[in-house]
């Protein structure tokens, strides 16, 4: 088997009361206490003023987090092919369109119905960033996290590339929230490169394997809770082990109750 | 990249349960397509239903699973052995070494839009039968796929509009070229609901007669469901010459607009040269183009400008979704299916309902079924988001 290596260039990483990577490692450490609130989301540039109106939280999300992890990486965002796993897209955009299906008039707006695919994110992201790379949409359910990690570093074994992996969930407003209980905002991004290239940006190297083990959990109750609640917040376990910078094996939610494996040996 | 078996396939759409019955209808120029009547919609165009979903059930262990997409995937699986031969490939590399890759645009949101419907006056609250997990859920078909197959492989749904089940043939061919499975079941199953008949006809893109790709008259697409398998593998030492290998798969996007192609086909061209470049072909070594020709205005205008680009006029091409109808999600499975009964047995197929096609775009429309062995054929997907994905196809020999 061929060895599924990576090595992470650049992260991004949007919360409740998480507000990129540098801000949240002490967090993620325990250095710091981590106080939940909600998570802040702002308008990226690059996009025309009709497409910047037309953005919801989700892809605000999804595009913050992206454009964190390859300004930090210093790649051209333009260049690079990209992963996004979502559990279910835009949960707030769903709920409208199933509304005014229920009701007599049955009126969708245009742009409610485009920015409904599970893929907006990746359109609004190849737009933004003038970005023709291949891009892919994807979804495991509460395994989204590490299905899309598993689909990037694959990727780039495969086809010797740079990745950008954005694996977001944002709120389920009612009633669906009570069928769906997501209850914030959580996104993050990974630029993975093949190892072997030299990179000043090195945050660590990833190997990732299958294993019957479950999956890891976070000491912090609150950090726990939102592992437990959020699908893309699956990926703290291995955050945590990138922001300590330790060598160690972390298990990731994956199907079955089984877990993907990630081995982090830290970039020194 | 390394070419891969497509060991069995089968489609289920409107023009026919399984591969025998898709071949009568491409044959006979047969479609698929009939005016409206899915559950409560009010909208003055054309569909393709497929018969049989209501009366589908699924085994009781896997009740939670009920839904529209579900069933139509149950109806597909049963066709043509494919849930058989899948059962042989488990026997031989393990149910762990068996991964599930599947498209789709809406999963089951049809049982979410009724649920809706149902809600408790004084809450607002949704029924208690509605199961998000089992219907709405993108992930839910391939869940439910995996455990009516009995796989424990790794699983996906790529969710990407309509290029969904042909962006699946690369992920698959990714996690084969690592080794990570042995083989893999890849496709689409996309049902109607009334989110996209709505919103289609909200950005009036529908038809309002059955949908004729490439026409000067062309006035939009008609919305249709399918359910599409393949199960590829490697190669193994000896091929039967109709044996049919998937040869290539290119992958791009347009950054141009979310619903609306780029004008000039600037990312459809990358993705058919990408695919092109992952066989090692060069276009004149193509026999046939199934294209994405949904009929709407804009995209066949800038598909016709992105083959025109790479083909010139040289290469016969055609949309078979005025057969089939645009199964979204499925279009991609589907029309890999298409191509590869036509690879096996030796046809071109027409495109139908086009009576004159549009002189402003230049390229070899067939509108009649040319017999004739072709030896390789590239099938393109595009969809919402900029997202394109070209596969090309081969025979053995």
């Amino acid at each position: 088997m061929v060895k599924l290596v990576a090595q992470v260039e650049g992260i991004g990483l949007l919360g409740p009361g998480l507000d990129g990577w540098t801000s949240s490692t002490a967090l993620l450490e325990g250095r710091a206490p981590y106080i939940p609130q909600a998570t802040v989301l702002s308008t990226p540039d690059g996009l025309p003023p009709a497409e910047r109106r037309r953005l919801g939280r989700v892809v605000k999300l999804a595009l913050g987090v992206g454009l964190q992890a390859t300004s930090k990486a210093g790649a051209d965002p333009a260049t690079l092919a990209a992963v996004f796993a979502s559990s279910g897209g835009d949960g707030q955009n769903c709920h409208e369109i199933c509304q005014a299906l229920s009701l007599d008039e049955r009126l969708i707006s245009p742009t409610r119905f485009h920015n409904s695919v599970h893929n907006a994110a990746a359109g609004y992201w190849s737009i933004a960033t003038g970005s023709r790379a291949a891009s892919n949409a994807v979804s495991a359910y509460d395994a989204s996290f590490a299905a899309g990690l598993l689909e990037a570093v694959t990727q780039v074994v495969v086809d010797q590339t740079r990745v950008l992996l954005v694996a977001y969930d944002a709120e389920y407003p009612p009633p669906l929230f009570v069928k769906r209980p997501i209850p914030e905002a959580f996104g993050v991004a990974l630029v993975l490169a093949p190892v072997g290239r030299p990179s000043e940006a090195s945050l660590g190297r990833l190997t990732l394997s299958f294993s019957d083990s479950p999956a890891d959990r976070m000491r912090d109750a609150a950090l726990e809770s939102l592992r437990a609640s959020i699908p893309a917040a699956r990926s703290l376990p291995l955050l945590y082990q990138l922001a300590v910078q330790r060598r160690a094996v972390v298990n990731i939610d994956y199907l079955d109750g089984r877990s993907v494996a990630v081995e982090v040996d830290p970039c020194a | 990249m390394t070419e891969l078996l497509l060991k069995e396939y089968t489609a289920t759409s409107c023009i026919g349960h399984g591969r025998a019955a898709t071949l009568q209808a491409l044959r006979g120029r047969r479609g698929g397509l009939s005016p409206c009547t899915f559950e409560t919609a009010a909208i003055d165009t054309w569909t393709g239903e497929v018969s049989g979903i209501d009366a589908e059930q699924l085994p009781a262990a896997l009740k939670q699973f009920d839904c529209r997409n579900n069933r139509l995937a149950q109806l597909g699986l049963r066709q043509d052995g494919f849930a058989d031969a899948v059962a042989q490939s488990v026997g031989r590399w393990g149910r762990r070494r068996v991964g599930v890759f599947l498209g789709t645009s809406t999963s089951g949101i049809l049982q979410t839009e009724l649920a809706y419907r149902r809600r408790d006056p004084a809450t607002g609250a949704l029924p208690d039968d509605f199961d998000y997990m089992g219907s709405q859920n993108s992930f839910s078909v391939a869940d439910f796929v995996r455990r009516a197959l009995g796989l424990e492989g790794p699983a996906i749904v790529v969710c990407s509009a309509c290029s969904s089940s042909a962006k699946v043939f690369g992920s698959a061919r990714r996690m084969l070229d690592a080794d990570l499975i042995d083989a893999a079941v890849v496709g689409g199953v996309d049902s109607l609901c009334l989110t996209t008949l709505y919103g289609f006809h909200a950005l009036q893109l529908t038809s309002r007669g059955p949908c004729k790709p490439f026409d000067a008259a062309r006035d939009g697409i008609s919305i249709s469901e399918a359910a599409a398998f393949a199960l590829l593998e490697r190669l193994p030492d000896s091929l039967d010459a109709d044996a049919v290998r998937l040869l290539g798969v290119g992958e791009s996007s347009d950054a141009y607009h979310m619903s609306s192609p780029q004008p000039e086909g600037l990312g459809a061209r990358a993705a058919m040269l990408a695919a092109l470049d992952a066989a090692g072909l060069s276009p004149g070594d193509i026999d046939y183009i199934n294209l994405h020709g949904t009929g709407t205005l804009s995209n066949d205008s800038a598909e016709s400008r992105a083959v025109a680009a790479v083909f010139g006029d040289a290469t016969a091409g055609s949309s078979t979704k005025g057969a089939t109808g645009h199964a979204l999600g499925a279009a991609g499975a589907l029309e890999a299916v298409i191509c590869s009964i036509a690879l096996q047995n030796e046809f071109a197929p027409a495109g139908i309902n086009t009576k004159t096609i549009d002189p402003a775009l230049g390229i070899q429309y067939l509108v009649e079924n040319r017999p004739g062995r072709i030896a390789r054929v590239l099938s393109n997907s595009f969809g919402f988001g900029g997202t394109n994905c070209s596969l090309v196809l081969g025979r053995a020999g």
